[in-house]
């Protein structure tokens, strides 16, 4: 492991009977960043936070989270979590949910402060069963944050939040990486992860596809996609210059390409007969999107 | 927003080791939070609180009472099987319907994530329960005392109470069974199915004819009420109804202390394992 490494899996394999959740991932949490994990439902985001967490163990492969193992409480210590699907007991206020999860901690916020950051104060008295979504979402967020963590997972942390509860969730989520804490984040929101991510990882199939910065994910996003149906062997267009990856779709070939036009011309030399051509170009939610789209067999 | 107190500066060197007083202010933390949430929801409060003393005073003392025309060793058995009786459900129902809405709600995930001190989850349950079954006892007690009038000292009372809230463990030790495996919808109905033969086989309520006596054995109940009942000085139902007039007993009480152990240590042990394994 990497010294400036706060979490990682290295070569992670996890499989449920006979579905494979995880086929040999890497990931690294660096500090002082927030890493947005992308991928449609199943792609194996959850699987890469359990096992981060500790919540499951890996069939393959090794999981450290500060350089331990994640089943260590020294570990989890330094790290707080926001899960998705979670029922607190409704019988209990916020604040007294607050102040348990604080007591797990070495070092942690008062309930008051964790309440007063996350602007959750007003809803310190009330029972978590009386809540709104959005409330409860608010709540769990303090009860992340109440541990002073130097690592956060969050679990799509603004689903159910209108507009400005996002905002000011959003405003806050910068603010800790400014602190200096890490944060990895799990979204459907695209726009979430542009706007706050310093390095996205987009996983599919269990497998990371893409990985970068917004930056070099808008590079990507450059990047044509050419669709056909030819007799021509995917391992040979693969080897053309200026292809990024073929695969396989339906008895078509789609090829990734900063090219088009180049691979344009070659498909016409070298299959006259190639048939139903489309060439798109994606803004970032379509080449996510297609990134992450069903039964693909990639060969390059 | 104020920065300081959003400082979670990332000092790699600010300790994760937990003193011995904020381990065990956690462990404190958890056990207050678990009772109140459970004093709080009247779903588990109200029944497991007030069905014991409500049926004491009216099938113990009223019924029974005048039944056996005052007899005080009536009284005696009365007041240690509606305590038993009294003691079985916070446990059973307690760790039963919420281990299992907690494992299938994810509440039981999000703890597991958490630096939570691993035996926080089950013995603050267990603390919980204990404190029901002493709340339970206190009243009948009350009620002995104004009402019922069983004739016991303040020793036996105390030690009956205190037998009675040990016992509860084997009763939470079935729920905690149940909740690991159950459903939690189905939780509830599946403690019944334990709760209601533990009760009835446990000989709290009637004799039991001889032929129905040796499922008796199956009931922690039944050892849990041998045991009181000896403080008591008194004998069981079944022995009353055929005419024994002293002391129960029933292979000793080292016996019946080493089946109410085993039944908890097993069924603990099961669950445990089944909690980490599964989840």
């Amino acid at each position: 492991m990497k010294p400036d490494c706060l979490a990682e899996l290295q070569g992670v394999s996890k499989r449920f009977g006979s579905v494979v959740a995880l086929d040999g991932i890497d990931l690294q949490v660096r500090p002082g960043e927030l890493l947005a994990v992308l991928g449609p439902n199943g792609a194996g985001k959850s699987t890469a936070i359990s096992l981060l967490l500790g919540l499951q163990q890996p069939d393959a492969g090794s999981v450290r989270l500060f350089g331990q193992s994640p089943l260590m409480l020294e570990a989890r210590r330094s790290v707080g979590v926001m899960m998705q699907e979670v029922a607190l007991a409704p019988e209990l206020r916020v604040r007294e949910h607050i102040d348990l999860v604080a007591s797990y901690y070495p070092e942690p916020l008062s309930p008051e402060a964790a309440m007063e950051t996350t602007h959750a104060t007003v809803l310190g008295g009330r029972p978590y069963g009386k809540l709104s979504n959005g409330q409860k979402r608010q709540a769990q967020f303090a009860m992340a944050v109440c541990g002073r963590p130097k690592l956060l997972f969050l679990d799509e942390p603004t689903v159910g939040l209108d507009l400005k509860s996002r905002e000011t969730m959003w405003d806050m989520l910068r603010q800790l990486v400014r602190n200096g804490a890490s944060i990895v984040l799990t979204t459907h929101y695209l726009e979430e992860a542009e706007a706050l991510a310093d390095r996205v990882v987009v996983l599919a199939k269990g497998r990371v596809i893409a990985s970068g910065t917004v930056r070099e994910m808008r590079a990507t996003v450059g990047h044509k996609r050419i669709t056909c149906s030819t007799v021509l062997p995917a391992e040979l267009v693969a080897s053309w210059e200026g292809v990024q990856s073929v695969s396989h779709d339906r008895g078509r070939l789609q090829i990734t390409t900063s090219h088009a036009d180049t691979i344009v011309k070659r498909l016409v030399a070298a299959d006259a007969d190639f048939q139903d051509l489309e060439v798109h170009s994606a803004g970032l939610a379509e080449a996510f999107t297609e990134l992450t789209q069903e039964p693909t067999q990639e060969v390059a | 927003m104020s920065t300081t107190s959003f400082a979670v500066e990332n000092d790699l060197m600010r300790c994760t080791t937990m003193s011995s007083s904020k381990l065990r202010r956690a462990y404190l933390t958890e056990v207050k939070y678990e009772c109140l949430r459970a004093l709080r929801a009247p779903a588990f409060a109200i029944p497991f609180l007030l069905l014991p003393i409500a049926l004491y005073v009216l099938f113990g003392v009223l019924l029974a009472g005048s039944m056996s025309k005052g007899d005080p060793t009536v009284a005696r058995i009365m007041f240690v099987n509606w305590a038993v009786f009294g003691v079985m459900g916070p446990g059973m129902f307690g760790f039963g319907m919420f281990v299992a809405t907690e494992r299938e709600q994810g509440l039981l995930t999000l703890k597991r994530a958490l630096p939570m001190p691993p035996a926080a989850y089950l013995l603050s349950k267990m603390v919980m329960a204990m404190l029901f079954s002493a709340i339970v006892m206190v009243t009948l007690v009350v009620a002995a005392v104004v009402l019922g009038h069983p004739g016991l000292s303040a020793g036996q009372y105390i030690g009956i109470s205190l037998v009675d809230m040990l016992g509860s463990l084997p009763f939470c030790a079935v729920g905690l069974f149940i909740g690991t495996r159950a459903s939690a919808k189905s939780a509830p109905a599946f403690a019944n199915l334990a709760y209601l033969p533990f009760m009835h086989l446990g000989g709290l309520f009637y004799p039991l004819p001889r032929s129905v006596q040796p499922l008796e054995f199956i009931s922690p109940a039944f050892y849990l009420d041998k045991l009181a009942l000896r403080l008591a000085g008194v004998p069981s139902l079944d022995q009353l109804a055929i005419g024994v007039a002293g002391p129960s007993s029933h292979g000793g009480a080292i016996l019946q202390i080493a089946v109410l152990a085993g039944v908890t240590l097993l069924l603990t042990g099961l669950s445990i394992r089944r909690l980490r394994r599964v989840g």
